[in-house]
């Protein structure tokens, strides 16, 4: 009896093919509208965790002033000098490695080209911290840090504006008012989370910008990464309290420095992509529903239009059910097809809006199969209304309909 | 499942049986009785016409023959059991099994092919899919139609899709033939026509036939003709006409 009820079902929908088509679009639309948003959101999400984490994992950014963020405060606050770099890396439990920083802004100049940088000084440590491989060279050992050497790293954008296809490796590239030889490469990164390139800096030993280029001996950021399995929280107290206590501030005084741990940054930011998935994917959801209604109101006309159609098969033998029956699989096949087409569109939408988005495509087995079941189950819900109508008109009044 | 008692057809009562049935439509002052108690015996094997004006109460008692409709009063007999007793899915059980319809309008699916339309009812017995193809076939080939089995309606005469809605309505090899103005809208010709077929079914294959007409000349085809006026039976008795060959498929 099944059989025959999607057997009869699929003939009507093959009677009625464009009408058929349209009925289903508002389904294709919303389960390929739900999908494609989740995909790309979930695709989103892990875009920008592989971004945090290529700033390094279980790292602590400790800066001067209270403020966090982009574009933070800092000013006034006293920056850091290299001795509490080393006060953290000694008496801290946890830590693995401590790196001082310094930025500045720089143009750096090869032969006709010129470029404006970050330049970041830095000690050795900093590249293991932060995650960074070498796409060719080295990076400066330990005499050159000490002695401040006049030797650079330099991320791929910089390399890309400053040498193009040339090789930079031994060429000597002017930063402010000294020359400096380029040891080393640095792999590209991509954009970072905010945005910014990560890619557009130039990197050498800490005493080289602190003399050659920002002319003091001021540390403006501590990164202090820890060690596997410890607990970050324990390391961030340890770090506030030490610094509290070498930069004299008295119980009452609030920090005039601030601990970053990386990880709370990249669960904030991956919470944040994940409401945004979750409000897009319900908003589709809600044009899903649009599309169900739209089934019921095809299938409602169907009614009307096949009753005596639907006369007939009464007056030969039809049973109720059996008329039910073939109304509600017919509009659960409609919700199906359409699913199946929605499914079919997103993973085709969403594989090219990835490219184009440059986040990453992940298939989302889960989603897809829900929205199916989910669209099968709209054809249940809005055409069984539908469906009793008809098994319930009156098979005589039907065949007198006109 | 099946209302009827197995032993129905033997127990000298004829087919159908209708005692005192009454019709009536609306509550009230606005009620409208269709049928005031009409007493109709039809044999098994009869080719009966139901004629009479408009508003007589034909169709109200063709619909309650067919099982269609039930009577607000009185008794309906099919084969010993008590039709006005049944729920509408015993009746359409009922239906399914003993009786095959043709429409004034044909009523075949739009864009379905010949053979898809004869196969409906087969589908609604559960036969199989070989079983219901070759049914068709065999239905459609015996109204003259071979060879046609894959055009859809629109594709046929006006003639052709009464043989169609004919096969349709015999595919099952049911024991009743209702028909409800079958030539109604067929030009003359092919009234005749279709109206030597029903005569054949009536009298090779034994179906009994229950017409509803308001032609004299198609109704001429029956054996028995019953007239109606007012929710009554005005008349009945055999056709002069017809009377003979009547005769020879009862002796059959």
């Amino acid at each position: 009896m099944w059989w025959n009820a999607l057997l009869l079902a699929l003939r009507a929908i093959r009677r009625n093919l464009l009408r058929s088509f349209l009925t289903i679009l508002g389904i294709v639309i919303g389960v390929s509208a739900v999908i494609t948003m989740v995909t790309l959101g979930r695709g989103a999400t892990q875009a920008v965790s592989d971004q945090i984490s290529s700033l390094g994992s279980n790292l602590l950014m400790v800066r001067p002033g209270q403020r966090m963020g982009p574009g933070g405060g800092g000013f006034g606050a006293p920056p850091f000098k290299e001795a509490d770099a080393e006060a953290i890396a000694g008496q801290i439990g946890g830590v693995r490695a401590v790196a001082p920083q310094v930025t500045s802004t720089v143009t750096v100049v090869y032969g006709a080209n010129n470029w404006s940088t970050s330049a970041s000084g830095v000690s050795a440590d900093y590249f293991d911290i932060s995650n960074w491989r070498l796409a060719g060279g080295r990076i400066f050992d330990e005499t050159e840090e000490r002695a401040g050497a006049a030797v650079c790293v330099i991320g791929a954008t910089v390399r890309r504006e400053l040498f193009g296809s040339e090789d930079p490796l031994g060429q000597s590239i002017r930063v402010k008012q000294f020359s400096c030889i380029v040891i080393g490469l640095l792999a590209a990164k991509g954009q970072g989370a905010m945005g910014m390139d990560q890619d557009d800096l130039v990197v050498m030993p800490l005493r080289t910008v602190q003399r050659r280029v920002t002319g003091n001996q001021s540390i403006r950021t501590l990164l202090v990464s820890m060690k596997d399995g410890v607990d970050s929280t324990q390391v961030q107290t340890g770090v506030t309290r030490l610094l509290r206590e070498r930069r004299k501030l008295s119980a009452a005084d609030i920090d005039n420095f601030n601990v970053l741990d990386t990880r709370q940054i990249a669960e904030a930011m991956s919470g944040t992509t994940r409401v945004m998935t979750t409000l897009l994917g319900a908003v589709a959801a809600v044009s899903l529903l649009v599309g169900g209604i739209g089934i019921m109101n095809i299938m409602l006309v169907s009614v009307t239009e096949r009753t005596r159609e639907i006369g007939l098969r009464l007056a030969i033998g039809a049973l109720e059910y059996e008329v039910l029956l073939q109304f509600l699989i017919e509009a659960v096949a409609l919700a199906s097809l359409g699913g199946l087409i929605g499914v079919l569109l997103a993973t085709v939408a969403s594989f090219v809006l990835a490219q184009v988005m440059q986040v990453p495509y992940l298939f989302q087995p889960g989603i897809n199969l829900m929205s199916f079941l989910f669209s099968a189950a709209i054809g249940v819900l809005f055409g069984y209304f539908p469906a009793r109508r008809a098994a319930r008109l009156d098979p005589i009044e039907a065949l007198r309909h006109e | 499942m099946n209302p009827v008692p197995a032993n129905g057809g033997d127990t000298g009562a004829p087919l159908i049986r209708l005692r005192g049935v009454t019709k009536s439509y609306g509550q009230g002052a606005a009620a409208f009785q269709a049928l005031r108690g009409v007493d109709l015996d039809i044999e098994a094997g009869s080719f009966v016409a139901i004629m009479g004006p408009s508003g007589s109460g034909k169709s109200t008692v063709m619909n309650i023959l067919g099982c269609l409709d039930t009577p607000s009063g009185g008794e309906y007999l099919f084969l010993g059991a008590h039709v006005e007793r049944l729920t509408r899915d015993e009746r359409a059980r009922l239906r399914r099994r003993y009786f095959g319809f043709v429409f004034q309008g044909f009523n075949l699916l739009a864009r379905t092919s010949a053979l898809e339309n004869v196969e409906l009812p087969l589908l609604y017995r559960g036969e199989d899919a070989a079983t219901r193809r070759a049914a068709a076939r065999e239905a459609l080939a015996s109204v003259g139609l071979a060879g046609w089995e894959h055009h859809t309606p629109a594709e046929l005469s006006g003639g052709q899709q009464q043989r169609v809605a004919i096969a349709r309505a015999i595919v099952t090899r049911p024991r009743v033939l209702l028909a409800d103005e079958p030539t109604g809208n067929l030009d003359t010709q092919r009234s005749h026509e279709i109206m030597q077929l029903v005569r054949a079914l009536n009298a090779e294959r034994g179906i009994t036939v229950l017409m509803v007409t308001h032609e004299p000349d198609v109704a001429a085809y029956a054996g028995r003709v019953v007239h109606f006026v007012d929710g009554l039976i005005a008349r009945d008795g055999p056709q002069a006409v017809t009377e003979a060959a009547g005769g020879d498929a009862r002796a059959v």
